[in-house]
């Protein structure tokens, strides 16, 4: 959807500070423009539940974080998520790859897709998907929105092959 | 656990506060009880409610959005297991403002004291896991421990000072029937904005 220079000036231009992730196969590719950039900072986290710690902390600190992780992460990270999102109504946002989405028919069975959107509506969470190239617009849209609310979002990146 | 060798956490506790200045002080589950018996500070970022283990990983966030203020996490044995990964992050980002205080009671004191698997109790060859030495593993090199209380007031302020990232292990008295902590009486959400101004010295 983006490519890493994309991601990093759309990022640049939202404001965004600190962009604390793990990497997945195609989140991953947006490393090198990341570690390159002058204006972010990437943080590397162990394990997705520590991503929402150190984004609520750099949040604490005046920052402004996104947690960018893959969906099976935001599974694992569920706990550190309702901390921060619901018992300190920290307005975080999160770019989150959908593992699959794109290759549901091609290579069906990853149960990843049956329980990405449940979970984010389960938590109450505003997303928006982009699932095509044209839609990548919606990263920055969401996000100010998000960020003018003051409340939590997330966009999903569709992953795998069309 | 406990010992004629070890801290009361309290003791530790009222040490740290007797030296404090204008550090952020993290503090989670039985410090965090212990803590709010005392004179709240502004910087003081009682985490209650939490989620388990994520004091450290807090702590970085704050010592990485403000490198200009020294931030102390007074994390237990317990929620580091949780969050183990934790130290390794810290170290790959090596803030030079973080200093770690895990103190170490070998048990889940605020559930009712079961042993942590890292407890001797609790594992096969019968030994405590020494903390330090995963500190030291995970990349930290400034480690130091104490198990004696008179020796951690006399070292304290120069433990806080040092350029960190820092790892302090206090071997402290288990407190078996001291509960767990209650949340500070303002509610969560409205104890962020203040601390945020307060990080930002607009108090």
């Amino acid at each position: 959807m983006f490519t890493g220079e994309e991601f990093v000036r759309t990022l640049t231009e939202l404001g965004v500070t600190h962009v604390v992730a793990v990497p997945d196969s195609t989140l991953g590719l947006w490393e090198e423009a990341l570690r390159a950039s002058d204006d972010l900072e990437l943080i590397r986290v162990c394990r997705e539940g520590e991503a929402w710690g150190v984004a609520a902390g750099l949040y604490l600190g005046g920052a402004s974080p996104v947690v960018m992780i893959q969906c099976t992460g935001m599974f694992e990270s569920g706990d550190a998520l309702r901390n921060v999102l619901y018992d300190y109504r920290m307005p975080l946002f999160a770019i989150i790859g959908y593992r699959s989405y794109l290759s549901q028919e091609s290579l069906p069975g990853d149960t990843a897709t049956e329980f990405t959107e449940p979970i984010l509506k389960a938590w109450g969470i505003d997303y928006r998907l982009i699932d095509a190239p044209e839609k990548t617009p919606l990263l920055g849209e969401h996000y100010q929105a998000c960020r003018a609310a003051e409340k939590p979002g997330v966009v999903l990146i569709a992953e795998g092959q069309a | 656990m406990s010992g004629p060798d070890r801290i009361p956490l309290t003791g530790a506790l009222d040490a740290l506060r007797a030296v404090r200045t204008d550090e952020v002080v993290v503090t989670v589950m039985g410090a965090a009880r212990d803590w709010v018996a005392g004179e709240l500070h502004p910087l003081d970022w009682v985490y209650v409610p939490s989620s388990m283990g994520q004091g450290t990983s807090i702590g970085l966030g704050i010592a990485l959005a403000r490198p200009d203020r020294k931030v102390i996490v007074v994390n237990g044995d317990g929620s580091q297991l949780m969050n183990l990964g934790s130290l390794v992050t810290l170290t790959a980002a090596g803030p030079h403002n973080l200093t770690v205080v895990l103190y170490d009671n070998g048990v889940y004191e605020v559930t009712g004291a079961q042993a942590t698997p890292a407890a001797a109790d609790m594992r096969a060859d019968g030994r405590d896991l020494d903390y330090a030495e995963i500190a030291r593993a995970c990349g930290f090199t400034s480690v130091h421990t104490f198990e004696d209380l008179a020796a951690w007031q006399a070292g304290v302020r120069d433990v806080i000072d040092e350029p960190g990232p820092t790892f302090v292990l206090l071997r402290v008295i288990g407190s078996p029937t001291a509960g767990g902590p209650r949340p500070p009486a303002v509610r969560g959400p409205d104890r962020v904005s203040p601390f945020r101004s307060a990080l930002s010295g607009r108090v």
